[in-house]
């Protein structure tokens, strides 16, 4: 790693924003110097600017009613606000027709549910295969186990190396009779960033779809899905600035309208007699019930935030701080701690999975907790990928555009300590 | 680290580091009785052999952090060559300890002393109580071994 450059004060600042007058933004962190909160775990769930929470007090204050119902002003005004929130994450991500493409959901998850019961029930049978990695997360593959004990079919996956980059040797017959290609944009163990492009172009050629599970990457990176060549994508809100409770499916339009409802109810439906229903049009036909209209308004501001400081100026924020954290790592604890994924900084997102030798990751999370520093241990999710690195937990370290140099020199501080503690 | 010095105390890294009892007992004669922490993916496998109504003998398999490891070790040695009725009051004391039961068997008061007399080693896990997400650490391989039992008595 000899050629990782060394730290200096303009790491602290995204784009031209300094990092403090980012976190001034978030209420969070307004607490005394030496009381400072280092959030690292902005993989699991992002914090929120106070213009988010505004967005959605504003809303709950002066406009809220109910969405696509009535006919009063404030009705309206709310039905505005919600499907404005939709076009502008739509934009957000290259899709290119936002007021139709974006299906609001819960989350990721829910997003990654509809795709298998609302495409996957339409075009799969007992005789399809679809493709997955050994990288995804349980969300991208307990939907399509769940699908497959309803109707049968394969699932075979893409195997990853000793690097954690998917090994596609062998793609061209993984893909062979495939009608899914399902992948994580960024492993949320390893922090790979996966060849999207490169996996949507022989998906197409093997006449298989791409579906792609966001989640770590629309908060992180410019997402583009036409450039990338997507079929359908799963995001979620709260992992980027946004509340709990809202995420989203992008996918095409041909697509949309090709997909089976997955939830039924009011305001998904054009009919309902006694004798059945019609479907409403796309992306209503998949928003059953009263949405959660405050959550949708505060992911548009978060959006609007993100543009703010411009995403490709957080991807770099984020890649700074990972190879300096991994720099810092080697430097301080040699081999007795143990980075999983990339070992090139390039290669990954602002994430980093780590293993102390002698400590389990929740005595060594349970320490760092004690000065203040918060990062996730556990399986993240994706237990089939920790069986394959052979541990039950790792550490994880997650950074955004609030993290600074001195949350990494706090983190390596903190996990100095917990190494004596357990020596 | 005062907090941390009372959930990690000098007996529990003791019997992390050391841990009595750990690996396998052929099945049979023995039972093997598996557990899972599904929110942090710990795992414990409890081998126990029964016979004239006593654990005859009880080893540790799997992986997990100092907490359920440390649990896992002192329970073998609080256990075994007792009776299962012994293991029964023993388990369910534990869980008191935790603020799991009280000793009625309903839900505990956490902020509740327990007696400790006669808890021997087991004592030192009380701090856990203060974590409340490692009581479930604690508490798997208890968990776990009074599941293996019921079902080596319902044969």
């Amino acid at each position: 790693m000899e050629n990782l450059s060394t730290p200096s004060t303009s790491n602290d600042s995204v784009g031209n924003v300094s990092v403090d007058e980012i976190r001034k933004d978030f209420p969070i962190f307004d607490r005394p110097a030496d009381n400072r909160l280092v959030y690292l775990d902005s993989g699991a769930s992002s914090q929120r600017p106070r213009q988010v929470l505004e967005a959605m007090d504003r809303y709950y204050s002066t406009t809220h009613a109910n969405v696509h119902r009535g006919v009063y002003r404030i009705a309206e005004e709310a039905t505005r606000l919600y499907e404005q929130a939709r076009v502008e994450l739509g934009e957000f991500i290259g899709a290119p027709n936002p007021e139709r493409e974006i299906v609001f959901t819960k989350n990721a998850t829910e997003a990654l549910n509809l795709v298998s019961q609302g495409l996957g029930r339409k075009i799969l049978t007992k005789d399809s295969a679809i493709v997955l990695t050994e990288m995804e997360h349980h969300a991208n593959l307990v939907p399509w186990m769940i699908l497959k004990e309803q109707i049968g079919f394969e699932i075979r996956y893409i195997p990853f190396d000793s690097q954690g980059i998917l090994d596609l040797t062998d793609l061209d017959r993984l893909l062979d009779g495939a009608s899914i290609l399902g992948v994580t944009m960024i492993g949320n163990v390893l922090g790979t960033i996966n060849p999207v492009a490169d996996l949507a172009r022989a998906a197409h050629s093997a006449g298989a779809l791409l579906v792609a599970d966001g989640a770590q990457h629309v908060p992180h990176m410019p997402t583009n899905v036409e450039e990338l060549g997507i079929d359908l994508m799963a995001l979620t809100g709260h992992k980027m600035l946004g509340p709990t409770g809202i995420g989203a499916l992008w996918a095409k339009e041909s697509i949309l309208d090709l997909m089976m409802p997955f939830l039924g109810g009011g305001d998904m439906i054009e009919d309902v007699r006694l004798g059945g229903y019609s479907p409403n049009v796309i992306p209503y036909k998949f928003e059953a019930g009263t949405p959660p209209i405050a959550e949708a308004i505060g992911l548009g501001e978060a959006v609007r935030y993100l543009k703010g400081i411009g995403m490709e100026n957080i991807h770099q924020h984020d890649h700074v701080l990972v190879e300096y954290a991994m720099m810092r790592i080697a430097e301080r604890f040699g081999s007795t701690i143990k980075i999983h994924g990339p070992q090139d900084p390039a290669l990954r997102g602002g994430l980093l999975s780590i293993e102390m030798e002698g400590v389990h990751p929740h005595d060594l999370s349970q320490v760092l907790d004690e000065y203040d520093v918060c990062v996730r241990a556990g399986h993240h999710c994706a237990k089939p990928l920790m069986k394959k690195l052979g541990v039950g937990a790792t550490a994880r370290a997650s950074f955004y555009l609030y993290n600074d140099t001195k949350d990494v020199d706090a983190l390596i501080e903190a996990l100095a300590k917990a190494q004596a503690f357990f020596a | 680290m005062n907090g941390l010095e009372d959930l990690y105390r000098e007996i529990i890294l003791d019997h992390y580091k050391n841990p009595r009892n750990q690996g396998e007992l052929p099945v049979p004669p023995a039972h093997a009785e598996e557990g899972h922490n599904p929110l942090c993916g710990d795992e414990v496998i409890v081998y126990v052999e029964i016979g004239d109504g006593k654990v005859k003998d009880i080893k540790i398999g799997g992986q997990g952090c100092s907490i359920s490891r440390s649990s896992a070790s002192m329970m073998t040695t609080a256990v075994k060559g007792r009776t299962i009725e012994e293991v029964d009051e023993l388990i369910h004391r534990f869980k008191v300890m935790m603020s799991l039961e009280e000793s009625d068997g309903s839900k505990a008061d956490p902020n509740a002393e327990v007696s400790l007399d006669e808890f021997g080693e087991l004592a030192a896990l009380q701090g856990v109580v203060k974590f409340p997400v490692r009581i479930k650490c604690a508490t798997l391989p208890w968990n776990t071994l009074d599941l293996g039992i019921k079902k080596v008595l319902a044969g």
